[in-house]
């Protein structure tokens, strides 16, 4: 290889190195500013080709989709001084590049850093003011909207960040809190399965005490019922009796007396003192009378 | 995205790239013969003017851009399956049309192709105990959400990791829904019409971001009481059970008892009914007897009335004790212990006592009459 050969090939390796730095591609996704000596000649380069003074201009990009940003969860007061652990999150995406490259020199974590502050400063000044209730329940969407608007103003100032989204992803309560609302709920459970208890035993109480009531109001009946048929009986009999016995009073003396007489005295261990001159005995002294 | 980048011809994620490496030492020795090929060409024609070497090293340069230009040409073709789409970003600018199903040629470094799958339904899952309205905890099991790629650009262009912030946008969702229901609500209501607000807020994130990803389906497979309640709430379930037994034995007794006083009380109208006929059928009875007796009676009144007495007292003194006591001129001090007798005649004792007794009154009386005794007339009168 000779001197002449080397030449051409160093001049075309010159030649391509210019050609290569003359150029910048921004993707679709990307947000560029262009540099001359560190001043910003342009603020914000649109997507595509571009040409640039080889080695004297500086083409900066940045990431232009939206990005997250996972705050720790952090432990905020409410406004009744309970505690509660909120995770939250936010969208962002840059919106002034210039300013972006000024307030972070570009670094997305740099950002990140300073509008997690801001997110957790807002989130305690919205929580401070509130019960817990309204920060659990549905006053979310107010309270997300008005922090987002107000981040969103700072940090577009400041940061060149636009605010799309700021959401709280979790709200819960300290493990020693979470402890004593399982309690609550545990008592209020034991509440409830007594009281299911008690109204068995109160409609169980109930359906018996009618059926003893039942019980007592069908026998009393029933004793009603069958005393007057005993009676009607009676009166039956006494009717058939007076009717068959008034045919002859004296008769019917004489005659129940006579077996009034048998049944008083049927046992060996009646004893009758006798005297023999009744008129049963009248022939038993004499033939005659 | 790197498979197009210039030198990536070799890699495995070149679709052409596998293709040809079927033979790489064919493709070796074509190259090599290309090269002469091309050496012979090109020195033939410059032979006649210029040296040998210089020659030499233009062949090699040009053979070079040649191979070059080939490998570049080949590496911009691809092909897209059923289920993908692409996005071109030409110089970073992305291009109206999307690249749909086929085989497609890209020029490789100006323009960037990126694939996607758009088809796959992909899911995404989450559980977690959280806060209710009523500042209660419930455990929501087995959330499950379901997405596809709607809008290619977007998915690809829009958002630095779409599936982060769809998790995000979940776990956001479902405790905002969750968060503004009390908790009976969440465990006791159609779990679907929480599953339905949990998608439109989640879609609603996903557009506001612009992800381009497109919600088909969001599932909620349970939704409890934290573990740590769960026994107390089984309880409540036991109790309502208890309940429910509680009741049953109620019913059961009372189905017992009515029934049985009921039977009870037909019990007692019958034997009342029975006393009824049996006193009136007695009467009846008796009184029919008494008329043919008192039919007779009429026809014979004296002689009847005398047999009937007589009948009558031979049938009460055959049956009981008796002391017969003859005493002429009222003589009043007889003595008879009839204390004596009655108790000895109720409470059964023996018969010799009696017997005893009966002579000690017969010596007396015969003591009083003076001398005449009857007592074997007493003692044959004993049975």
């Amino acid at each position: 290889m000779n001197i002449k050969t080397f030449i051409v090939l160093i001049l075309v390796l010159a030649i391509v190195a210019l050609t290569a730095n003359s150029f910048f591609v921004v993707k679709q996704y990307e947000r560029a500013v262009l540099l001359r000596f560190g001043e910003v000649v342009r603020p914000d380069v649109p997507s595509g080709l571009h040409f640039k003074l080889p080695f004297i201009d500086e083409a900066k990009k940045f990431d232009g989709r939206v990005l997250t940003l996972d705050a720790k969860p952090e432990r905020f007061f409410t406004n009744e001084k309970k505690v509660v652990i909120v995770d939250s999150f936010a969208k962002f995406r840059i919106d002034e590049v210039r300013q972006f490259y000024k307030a972070t020199s570009g670094d997305i974590a740099v950002a990140g850093r300073l509008l997690s502050q801001r997110i957790n400063n807002g989130l305690r000044d919205e929580i401070t003011a509130r019960v817990i209730h309204e920060v659990v329940s549905g006053e979310r969407d107010q309270l997300m909207l008005a922090l987002r608007e107000l981040i969103d103003r700072e940090a577009r100032d400041e940061l060149g960040v636009e605010i799309i989204d700021v959401r709280v992803k979790r709200i819960d309560l300290p493990t020693e809190v979470s402890q004593s609302v399982y309690d609550r709920m545990v008592a209020e459970r034991n509440k409830e399965a007594s009281q299911y208890r008690a109204e068995g035993h109160e409609m169980s109480a109930g359906v018996k005490a009618d059926a003893d009531k039942q019980v007592v109001v069908i026998s009393a009946n029933a004793y009603r019922k069958a005393e007057e048929v005993r009676g009607e009986g009676d009166a039956e009999a006494s009717a058939i009796y007076a009717a068959a016995y008034n045919k002859d009073r004296e008769f019917y003396k004489f005659y129940r007396s006579m077996s009034a007489y048998k049944q008083t005295f049927s046992g060996k261990d009646d004893i009758l003192l006798i005297d023999p001159d009744s008129d049963f005995f009248t022939y038993l002294n004499k033939s005659k009378k | 995205m790197a498979w197009n980048e210039p030198g990536g011809d070799k890699g495995d994620k070149d679709p052409w790239g596998n293709r040809n490496q079927g033979g790489p030492p064919d493709l070796d020795e074509a190259f090599k013969k290309l090269q002469n090929n091309l050496i012979e060409l090109f020195g033939g024609k410059k032979g006649g003017g210029k040296g040998g070497e210089s020659s030499g090293v233009s062949g090699i340069i040009t053979v070079a851009v040649l191979v070059i230009l080939v490998i570049w040409g080949f590496a911009g073709a691809y092909t897209l399956d059923e289920k993908e789409r692409a996005v071109i970003l030409r110089f970073g600018k992305v291009q109206e049309d999307i690249k749909m199903p086929g085989l497609h040629w890209n020029p490789p470094i100006i323009d960037e192709v990126i694939k996607e799958n758009v088809t796959e339904v992909r899911s995404i899952k989450h559980d977690a105990e959280m806060l209710t309205e009523d500042e209660n905890i419930v455990k929501v099991k087995n959330l499950s959400v379901q997405y596809v790629i709607g809008d290619v650009k977007k998915y690809a262009l829009n958002v630095k990791d779409p599936e982060i912030s769809l998790s995000h946008a979940t776990e956001s969702a479902i405790r905002h829904v969750v968060g503004s229901k009390n908790m009976n609500g969440v465990i006791t209501e159609d779990r679907k019409a929480i599953a339905i607000e949990v998608f439109d807020r989640i879609q609603s994130y996903m557009d506001n971001y612009g992800t381009g990803i497109l919600l088909t389906e969001v599932n909620i497979e349970e939704t409890s009481y934290p573990d740590a309640v769960r026994s107390a709430v089984d309880d409540v379930i036991k109790a309502k059970e208890d309940k429910e037994r509680l009741k049953n034995e109620a019913d059961a007794y009372a189905n017992k008892v009515v029934p049985e006083a009921r039977g009870q009380a037909e019990r007692q109208f019958q034997e009342a009914e029975g006393y009824r006929q049996r006193v009136i059928a007695r009467a009846t009875g008796e009184a029919e007897r008494f008329n043919r007796l008192y039919t007779e009676y009429r026809r014979a009144p004296e002689v009847t009335r005398e047999r009937i007495y007589l009948d009558t007292l031979e049938y009460v003194m055959s049956n009981s004790t008796k002391v017969m006591i003859d005493v002429e001129g009222g003589n009043n001090l007889l003595y008879l212990p009839l204390d004596k007798l009655v108790q000895q005649g109720n409470t059964g004792q023996k018969n010799e006592d009696l017997i005893n007794l009966v002579e000690k009154l017969q010596d007396e009386i015969a003591s009083l009459r003076g001398g005449s005794s009857r007592r074997d007339d007493l003692r044959g009168d004993r049975r």
